[in-house]
C-alpha cells in the first residue's frame, strides 16, 4: 500500500497523449510516487522508448496536475532500469485500447494481430513503424481499414 | 570528478555523439523518402537514435555535477570535439546507401549494446537495455531492406552493390578499441568492441549472400572519429544541427 493513495489518485488523471484512453499507470509509465520531504512530491517515469516525444508532454501533465491540487513543489524522476516492457500495459487498459482503435501488443506471433474494427485475422503489415515509434502500421484485407498495433518490446 | 568519472563521462558523450550524428542523418529523409510508410519509418528510427543520444548526455551532464547540460554537448561543441564513428556522419546517398549504412551499423549496435548492458555503471547499462530493444526492431527492418534492395531490379541491385562498397573501408573503425575504451574495459564499464568483429562478419557475410551482393574485397580503412578526426561532412551537418543555438545562444523552447 502506497503511503500516498490520494496521489495515486490524481494521478489517474493523467494519460498517454497519444492513447488518452489509457493512464500512465496502466501503461506502466509512472512508476513511483513520494514525498520525501513536507510539501515536495516526486514522481517516477520511465519512457516507452528512448526517442518517445510523449514523455515531456507527460512530465508537464503530471506537474499541472499537482499544481493544480496544491502540490507546487514537483520532481520528475527518470527511470530506466528495469528497461519498460509491453507486458506491463495492464489488461483493462489493453481492452480500452483496442476499442480505441489500437491494437494491443501479442506476444508470440504476428499472424493473430485481429483488425480492431471487424476482428478478422486477415491482416497486413504495411510498415514497421506507425504513426509514433511504439506502434507499427497495418491493414486490414478483410474490411480494408488501416490501423495502429503497439508493438511489443 | 576523479578519472575514472571523467573516463566514464567521456565515454557516455562517444555513445551520445554515435546517436546524435547519425539520428541526424536519418532525420534528413523526413519529408523526402520514397514512400510514406518510409518516411515514418525513418523518422522513427531518427527518434529512437536522438533519443538515445539524450539519455547518453544527460547522464556525462550529470558526472559533470549538472554545470553542463545535454544540449551543451549537442549543440556548443565543434567538429573536433565529436567523437562519433565516421560512418554515422557520412551524407545519406540514395535510400541504398541510407538502407545499407543502417543495416551494418544496426548488426555492430545490437551486439553492443547487448554487451553495455553487463556494464558495471547502471546507468549506461539501464540505456543500454532500452537500446537493445530498439536496435532488434532497428535491424530487422534493414535486414530486410538489404534483401528487398538486392533481390529486386537490376538498378536496385547495383545500387546497394555501390553502396556496401562505399561503406565497407568505415566499417574496420566499429572494432577498434582505443586507450578510453580498453582502460573502462578493464574497469568493467565499457564494451571491448574488437571482441564483436567476428560474430558481426558472419551476420553481415550471410545478409550479403542473401542480398546478392558481393563482399568488399581489399582492406581499404579510414578511421578517426575516435579521435575528433572527422570527414569533411560533419562541419556542414552541426552547421544546420547547431544553427538555432549559434544565432540566439542559450535560446530555449
Amino acid at each position: 500500500m502506497s503511503p500516498v493513495p490520494s496521489l495515486w489518485t490524481l494521478l489517474d488523471a493523467v494519460k498517454d497523449p497519444e492513447i488518452p484512453v489509457v493512464s500512465i499507470w496502466e501503461l506502466g509509465i509512472l512508476q513511483d510516487i513520494c514525498q520525501p520531504d513536507e510539501g515536495v512530491v516526486r514522481v517516477k517515469l520511465t519512457p516507452t522508448y528512448s526517442g518517445c516525444p510523449a514523455m515531456d508532454v507527460i512530465a508537464e501533465d503530471i506537474v499541472r496536475t499537482l499544481e493544480c491540487s496544491g502540490y507546487p513543489q514537483v520532481e520528475i524522476e527518470r527511470s530506466l532500469s528495469p528497461a519498460w516492457s509491453s507486458t506491463w500495459i495492464l489488461p483493462n487498459a489493453r481492452r480500452r485500447m483496442r476499442n480505441f482503435g489500437i491494437v494491443p501488443p501479442v506476444a508470440d506471433s504476428a499472424n493473430s494481430i485481429a483488425c480492431p474494427q471487424c476482428d478478422s485475422t486477415e491482416t497486413l503489415l504495411v510498415s514497421e513503424f506507425g504513426s509514433t515509434a511504439c506502434k507499427a502500421l497495418y491493414r486490414c484485407s478483410s474490411c480494408g481499414e488501416p490501423f495502429d498495433y503497439f508493438k511489443p518490446i | 570528478m576523479d578519472m575514472q568519472q571523467e573516463a566514464v563521462k567521456d565515454y557516455g558523450v562517444r555513445l551520445g555523439d554515435d546517436a546524435l550524428i547519425l539520428g541526424h542523418r536519418l532525420s534528413e529523409w523526413c519529408g523526402k523518402a520514397p514512400a510514406l510508410e518510409e518516411d515514418l519509418a525513418l523518422a522513427n528510427t531518427a527518434l529512437d537514435f536522438i533519443g538515445r543520444s539524450r539519455l547518453f548526455y544527460s547522464h556525462a551532464a550529470e558526472l559533470e555535477g549538472n554545470r553542463v547540460s545535454e544540449d551543451t554537448y549537442a549543440y556548443t561543441r565543434d567538429c573536433r570535439e565529436f567523437r562519433n564513428l565516421l560512418i554515422c556522419e557520412l551524407p545519406c546517398g540514395d535510400f541504398a546507401f541510407t538502407m545499407a549504412r543502417q543495416y551494418l551499423v544496426d548488426e555492430f549496435y545490437l551486439a553492443f549494446m547487448q554487451g553495455l548492458t553487463f556494464s558495471v555503471e547502471q546507468t549506461l547499462a539501464g540505456v543500454a537495455a532500452k537500446a537493445v530493444k530498439e536496435s532488434r526492431y532497428h535491424l530487422r527492418r534493414s535486414r530486410q531492406w538489404m534483401r528487398v534492395l538486392g533481390q529486386g531490379t537490376d538498378e536496385s541491385h547495383d545500387r546497394l552493390q555501390t553502396a556496401v562498397n562505399d561503406l565497407w573501408g568505415y566499417t574496420p573503425e566499429m572494432f577498434e578499441p582505443d586507450e578510453l575504451e580498453r582502460k573502462l574495459v578493464a574497469a568493467g564499464v565499457a564494451v571491448d568492441t574488437s571482441g564483436l568483429k567476428d560474430d558481426w562478419m558472419k551476420a553481415v557475410n550471410k545478409t550479403l549472400a542473401e542480398a546478392s551482393v558481393q563482399r568488399p574485397e581489399g582492406n581499404w580503412a579510414v578511421r578517426g572519429g575516435r579521435q575528433g578526426i572527422h570527414t569533411e561532412y560533419l562541419g556542414h551537418l552541426l552547421s544546420e544541427l547547431q544553427f538555432v543555438q549559434r544565432a540566439y545562444p542559450g535560446l530555449e523552447w
